[in-house]
């Protein structure tokens, strides 16, 4: 993705597409989310995670956490997923949906102000 | 001899495979940092073998390695349900050794403390992913239950269609809620205890044997 802001110019929101997504690994997607989080931007995804690509995410994440650099991320979907209301027999074929908007930063620049089935209120702050 | 024990080698194996049924169940216990799930799994391994499992501490992550109490053998209406306990670390998504140092902690000390949390909470997700049967989720019931790490967790377990037993600890407490637990989790049974007190207990031994015996 482009560079288009110098140190003091704001915050990089990246607002990754479902279908951008779609065609990649699952390290793949995790290497996007984390390698723009740790530039100190903001990776909103249009789709989310699997929960297997979620706990992965958690997994990397913690390999990567390093004093005075890296804290870790904040990540926050709403916290209705669809795959309640499936069948066992659609999640074992993989039809599994994991479609909720996800917006993942770096821990010390954002801050979940409110959270609700329908809404996310986050505070995000310069490095 | 060499092939007299290969034979009792390949009956031994054969034999463990066909018994493999019988083996104990793991189930790890797991949930936010500071949700009392150390204490739990020392209840529970006092409780019935006598032993503890780890050190329990009011700092966050003082459990940085997944830890494993054997053959917990627990007796409900005359029947025995053994099972694997494994604590695991407290997962989260974040680690700042900062915050270790308001603990009156010595950088050095802080910076290894964070690191090895980090490793722990890696090894907690690997062991939910691959090694264990069912899952005991303890939650802290005079905190917030709705948090997005607590919403994932959930949601991996399920995906993996693990047993999930939802724990309110600490109804010692005189701002614990059970019904906010319930709440936000209505799909799973939630059952109160205090874990530091042995509060409620029986019936938490009653739904372990009824979820994983």
């Amino acid at each position: 993705m482009a560079e288009i802001k110098g140190p003091d110019d704001g915050v990089q929101i990246d607002l990754i597409s479902g279908e951008r997504m779609d065609g990649l690994a699952s390290m793949e997607k995790i290497r996007i989310i984390l390698d723009g989080v740790r530039d100190g931007n903001i990776v909103i995804l249009e789709e989310g995670l699997s929960p297997d690509e979620e706990s992965r995410l958690i997994e990397v994440t913690m390999t990567e956490i390093s004093p005075d650099e890296f804290n870790g991320i904040e990540i926050e979907t709403y916290p209705k997923s669809e795959t309640a209301d499936q069948s066992i027999l659609d999640r074992i074929m993989g039809k599994e949906s994991t479609k909720k908007l996800t917006v993942i930063g770096p821990a010390n620049q954002i801050e979940t102000l409110h959270k609700d089935e329908t809404l996310i209120s986050a505070l995000v702050s310069r490095k | 001899m060499g092939l007299l024990t290969n034979l009792r080698d390949s009956i031994s194996r054969a034999a463990s495979t066909l018994f493999s049924e019988e083996d104990p169940k793991r189930i790890g216990i797991y949930g936010p940092p500071n949700a009392g799930k150390t204490t739990l799994a020392n209840r529970i391994a006092r409780d019935w073998t006598g032993d503890a499992v780890g050190p329990e501490s009011h700092v966050p992550h003082e459990t940085r390695r997944a830890r494993r109490k054997e053959n917990v053998e627990i007796e409900r209406d005359g029947k025995k349900v053994t099972i694997d306990i494994v604590d695991t670390p407290g997962v989260t998504t974040k680690v700042d050794y900062t915050e270790f140092l308001e603990h009156d902690m010595e950088k050095d000390d802080a910076v290894r403390r964070s690191r090895e949390a980090t490793e722990g909470v890696a090894e907690a997700m690997h062991w939910l992913r691959e090694d264990v049967d069912g899952v005991i989720y303890v939650l802290d019931s005079a905190t917030d239950p709705f948090t997005q790490v607590n919403t994932m967790l959930i949601g991996i377990i399920e995906s993996q269609d693990l047993p999930v037993l939802i724990l309110a600890n600490k109804i010692d407490l005189e701002e614990s809620s059970v019904q906010r637990i319930r709440n936000a989790y209505p799909q799973h049974e939630t059952i109160p205890l205090s874990a530091l007190e042995g509060d409620n207990m029986d019936e938490v031994y009653d739904k372990i044997a009824e979820y994983f015996g």
